[in-house]
């Protein structure tokens, strides 16, 4: 089970994707799951379910409803059918809020049920931004802490023990080589250690340009070529200064991310077609060379 | 007049909202230093600031009293850092007809967990602080930035949010026993907070209970704040200012929110796209871009030892083509309300160099 989270707008839901191309291209079978209140979670509740970019007999994409796990569960302790009639006049929302974290164990309990089924070979879940990320999976051990006894403390033990277990679960964190994604990344990736206590498995660097070293070289040939008329070659040298100006930060940002946190980085590109299909072809294929390659300076499993 | 230019000129409070990682706080920051340059007593209240934009305005601390910024401007720039569990004891503390009641209060877990985790307090809180300040007097408009929106209806609903919290028919439920006599309460209900109990702890029913007791007699001056919060929202001087980034999912997601502000009858005073490419003329001979992210075999033709410039100003130029066609059904959808594209810049914003570069793009000079 691969949790994958970071900093809202770094494209967690693209990676969860990329990650169950490569998956189900391996001939794993993938389960992607949502937690309602992540973007992919608010986009796809406005616009209807998400595109299924893989073959559905290969990847299901699915999403958690908290107030469906409070239900169920309430249900099946003791509340019996006033549970929903509960649920319409507003007991979740009182019950979530006396008990912080309630529905984050709910949901993770979920998730825990699939895993211990074994209704997939991988699992991912595309957890909500970076802060909530934190509550949302330091909510197990916070809520045994609340709650002394009872069914809700053992469901809260049994996450706990999942989150906890590196060989069943890691976490897959994910950012841009930007000043603020940067040192949240290396903020949420301490954080989830010390209250999740989660293994981390490793950084996700997207949306990095694909590096043109030789850019310098060129520009000196454009300014002394007289093959290109005045307006094409001013586009040229500011298309070109921009790019080497953008590269010069992102480099300096994932230097400072190596320095900030000592996890892999793995490097995906910007896709200047777009996130479509084809962009996840190019994605998954950039994973498994990032990931052939740590396996081959042995520095990861 | 451009852009932006009428709101930070006219309007006594502008509340930016959009997705996560959007750039609000860099926009809100913006668009209170563009109002303090047009001679206005400004204060900007952001929500978590980068380090070094925070540094720029001078938030080192935790404050959530507002600061002046050392900026030389013909108005006043003032900076404030939304602290969610302070404002919310300061109304508590506000409303309470006595210390002891408000003490009581504030020192219950029931009330910590509802300052804390209620959904939609920040959003409630942002709102509270703007109408705080607003009400002070001491500014001609005040900007707050907001929490990454997760429900768009945290924002509509977040002046209510507690009154409406209290209402609810298990906590009216909970005070039953409370108001009449225990053997008044129906055994039904006793039943009910039996089963509630033994899921969710008695502990915790408990502070429940001495919480909405604690409370009672004070709803409505809460009702009544609520009220004057809601006006000032949608009063004629207030805009909402959406912030959203070029990509499909984060637009989906504003044009939902700007649905939900418009049909709440608030009113949508613009939308910055923040962070498009930028565009460096057209390629020569009208020959289409079609970078596809792959420096492989050339798609455009240029001269041979020019190949790799025109391959990345292709590629660019796809990018800012791409950006900029997506982002037009949320432009119409915000019309007559204006859209301004910042561009990304070169470098992060963490600077009042930085932050006035953004101004200009936003309000104009």
């Amino acid at each position: 089970m691969l949790i994958v989270a970071g900093k809202g707008g770094v494209g967690k839901t693209t990676v969860c994707t990329t990650v169950a191309r490569l998956a189900s291209g391996l001939g794993l079978s993938v389960l992607v799951l949502s937690v309602e209140g992540s973007p992919s979670g608010a986009a796809s509740a406005a616009v209807g379910p998400p595109e299924n970019p893989i073959p559905a007999a290969t990847a299901v994409f699915a999403r958690l409803a908290p107030d469906e796990a409070l239900v169920e569960y309430l249900e099946s302790h003791g509340l019996g059918r006033l549970s929903r009639r509960l649920a319409r006049s507003g007991v979740v929302e009182v019950a979530a809020t006396a008990v912080p974290g309630i529905k984050d164990v709910l949901m993770l309990g979920k998730v825990r049920q699939l895993e211990t089924a074994g209704v997939a070979d991988l699992i991912v879940v595309d957890a909500p931004a970076s802060g909530h990320a934190v509550r949302f999976l330091g909510g197990a051990s916070g809520l045994a802490e609340i709650v002394t006894g009872g069914p809700l403390r053992a469901q809260s033990e049994q996450v706990a023990a999942l989150l906890q277990d590196p060989r069943r679960c890691r976490v897959l964190l994910v950012t841009l080589a930007e000043e603020t994604p940067v040192n949240e990344v290396a903020e949420t990736a301490f954080a989830l250690e010390d209250r999740a206590g989660v293994a981390l498995d490793s950084v996700i660097v997207n949306c990095l340009l694909p590096a043109i070293p030789e850019l310098d070289d060129d520009l000196t040939t454009l300014a002394g070529s007289d093959l290109v008329d005045g307006a094409t070659g001013g586009a040229l040298a500011a298309a070109a200064r921009f790019r080497a100006q953008r590269q010069a930060v992102q480099d300096l940002q994932v230097a400072r991310l190596g320095d900030a946190l000592p996890l892999p980085q793995l490097h995906l590109p910007f896709l200047f077609g777009g996130v479509d299909s084809n962009g996840i072809d190019v994605l998954a294929g950039a994973l498994a060379g990032a990931l052939r390659s740590r396996v081959t300076a042995g520095d990861g499993p | 007049m451009s852009g932006l230019s009428t709101l930070v000129e006219a309007r006594s409070t502008l509340v930016c909202c959009g997705p996560g990682g959007a750039g609000k706080t860099t926009v809100a920051a913006s668009l209170a230093l563009a109002a303090a340059r047009r001679r206005r007593r400004v204060v900007v209240v952001t929500v978590d600031p980068a380090r070094r934009l925070g540094d720029a305005l001078g938030l080192d601390g935790l404050s959530d009293e507002p600061s002046r910024v050392g900026v030389d401007v013909p108005g006043e720039l003032w900076a404030a850092m939304l602290d969610t569990r302070s404002t919310f004891d300061t109304l508590v503390a506000r409303y309470a007809p006595g210390p002891e009641q408000a003490q009581a209060i504030l020192t219950n877990p029931f009330y910590r967990n509802i300052a804390g985790s209620l959904s939609g307090t920040q959003e409630y809180m942002a709102m509270e602080k703007l109408f705080d300040l607003h009400d002070q007097e001491r500014f001609d408009l005040v900007v707050v930035d907001t929490p990454p929106t997760r429900n768009a209806l945290d924002f509509v609903d977040a002046p209510g949010r507690l009154t409406r919290f209290l209402d609810n028919p298990l906590l009216r439920l909970l005070m039953a026993p409370a108001r009449t006599s225990l053997r008044a309460a129906s055994v039904a209900t006793q039943a009910l907070l039996r089963a509630i109990s033994r899921v969710i702890g008695s502990a915790v029913v408990a502070d429940a209970i001495a919480f909405v007791r604690a409370f009672e007699g004070m709803e409505n001056g809460f009702r009544d704040r609520a009220d004057r919060v809601r006006r000032l929202l949608h009063d004629e001087q207030s805009a909402f200012v959406l912030v959203a980034p070029p990509q499909p999912g984060a637009t989906r997601e504003t044009a939902t929110l700007a649905r939900t502000l418009t049909d709440a009858g608030l009113h949508l005073g613009g939308l910055v796209i923040n962070r498009v490419h930028p565009q460096f003329g057209a390629l020569a001979d009208g020959q289409p871009a079609t970078g596809d992210g792959q420096f492989g075999p050339l798609r455009i033709d240029g001269p041979e030892p020019l190949r790799r410039l025109y391959a990345n100003l292709a590629d660019l130029t796809a990018v800012a083509a791409r950006e900029r066609h997506q982002l037009e059904p949320l432009r119409e959808l915000v019309a007559p309300a204006p859209t301004v594209l910042v561009p990304m810049l070169e470098s992060d914003v963490h600077d009042l160099e930085g932050l006035d570069a953004i101004a200009g793009y936003v309000a104009g000079n």
